[in-house]
């Protein structure tokens, strides 16, 4: 770990700001785009089976 | 048919195939483990060396570390604007919906960028000036494009038709790209008042910011920009995926409803 000195709450909150908020941005893209995966499928699924009943 | 003509023609439509939905998600679906790992490696390879690896700078101390998370950030925030409009333009030009819909993908991404931005930008001030803020002409315009950020991702869920949304969000990118530019040149336009200085890097070594710095500085621009582009891309085709199935949803609902199938809540 550096010598920050003086500046260590400002260095860290910085650092510590930015890797959670792209943390955050990452996760949520992340689910988002699994639950978006999920609903395409079963929509898919569900046209599928009008097609073979109808 | 010239056949240089030809040629670009051909060129073009590739070009614009891209557009097709279907086509976006088959040409992006192999390069994204690719991209995530650049992004990352990139992204952690500049912040360890610019946090841990580099010196304290005159004036400056230690302080000079945040200019690692500040400045990739802050161009960010302006130049996934810049996309945005680009995107918008193809979109009110040639109804290309995958256009559209990266455009909505890539403001959550800017919104957050301009975020880290205005707060890193905080601490720096407030432990090198002793001020969190000053309403010079770049921070200003800094944080009238952060409004716009939230009005734009507002104004996409305020709207139910989807190319009603595309059109009138575009027309407020393109009244933002004001602001975006005035970020960027501010400092330019009216000389160096308030906080910050001209351009720090540049490729005159005269004016350009020590080696020491620039290197893992361009690391870290390096890996936000990849991180902004793959999650623009995953964003983009989730925002695909959703738009599909909402289109099978609501055609199931039609037939159910012509069947007499459908009870109203």
């Amino acid at each position: 770990m550096p010598d920050l000195g003086d500046f260590a709450a400002a260095v860290l909150s910085s650092y510590g700001v930015t890797i959670v908020l792209l943390a955050a941005l990452i996760a949520l893209s992340a689910r988002s785009a699994r639950q978006a995966r999920a609903r395409l499928n079963r929509a898919e699924q569900q046209d599928k089976d009008r097609a073979g009943r109808g | 048919m010239d056949v240089s003509f030809e040629g670009d023609y051909i060129a073009a439509m590739s070009i614009w195939s891209y557009a097709n939905p279907k086509k976006f998600i088959a040409t992006t679906t192999p390069i994204m483990p690719w991209l995530w790992a650049l992004a990352i490696g990139l992204t952690v390879a500049g912040l360890v060396w610019g946090f841990f690896f580099t010196p304290d700078a005159r004036g400056f101390g230690a302080n000079v570390k945040i200019i690692f998370v500040h400045v990739p950030s802050a161009l960010m925030a302006i130049n996934a604007w810049l996309m945005m409009l680009v995107a918008s333009l193809i979109w009110l030009i040639r109804r290309h919906h995958v256009s559209a819909l990266a455009a909505k993908a890539a403001a959550p991404v800017g919104l957050v960028m301009t975020l880290i931005a205005l707060v890193t930008g905080a601490i720096w001030g407030q432990v090198t000036w002793t001020t969190w803020w000053v309403w010079d002409a770049r921070l200003t315009a800094f944080f009238v494009l952060f409004l716009f950020y939230l009005g734009y991702i507002a104004l996409w869920s305020a709207l139910e038709d989807p190319d009603t949304a595309a059109d009138l969000t575009s027309i407020l990118v393109m009244v933002g790209s004001v602001f975006a530019v005035l970020s960027r040149y501010a400092v330019v336009f009216w000389g160096d008042q308030g906080l910050h200085q001209p351009a720090s890097f540049s490729m005159d070594r005269e004016t350009n910011i020590s080696s020491v710095y620039w290197w893992p500085s361009v690391l870290a621009m390096a890996g936000f920009v990849l991180l902004f582009i793959v999650l623009v891309i995953l964003r983009t085709r989730t925002e695909i995926r959703l738009r599909r199935a909402a289109a099978l949803e609501r055609r199931a609902y039609a037939e159910a409803a012509q069947r007499g199938q459908v009870v109203d809540a």
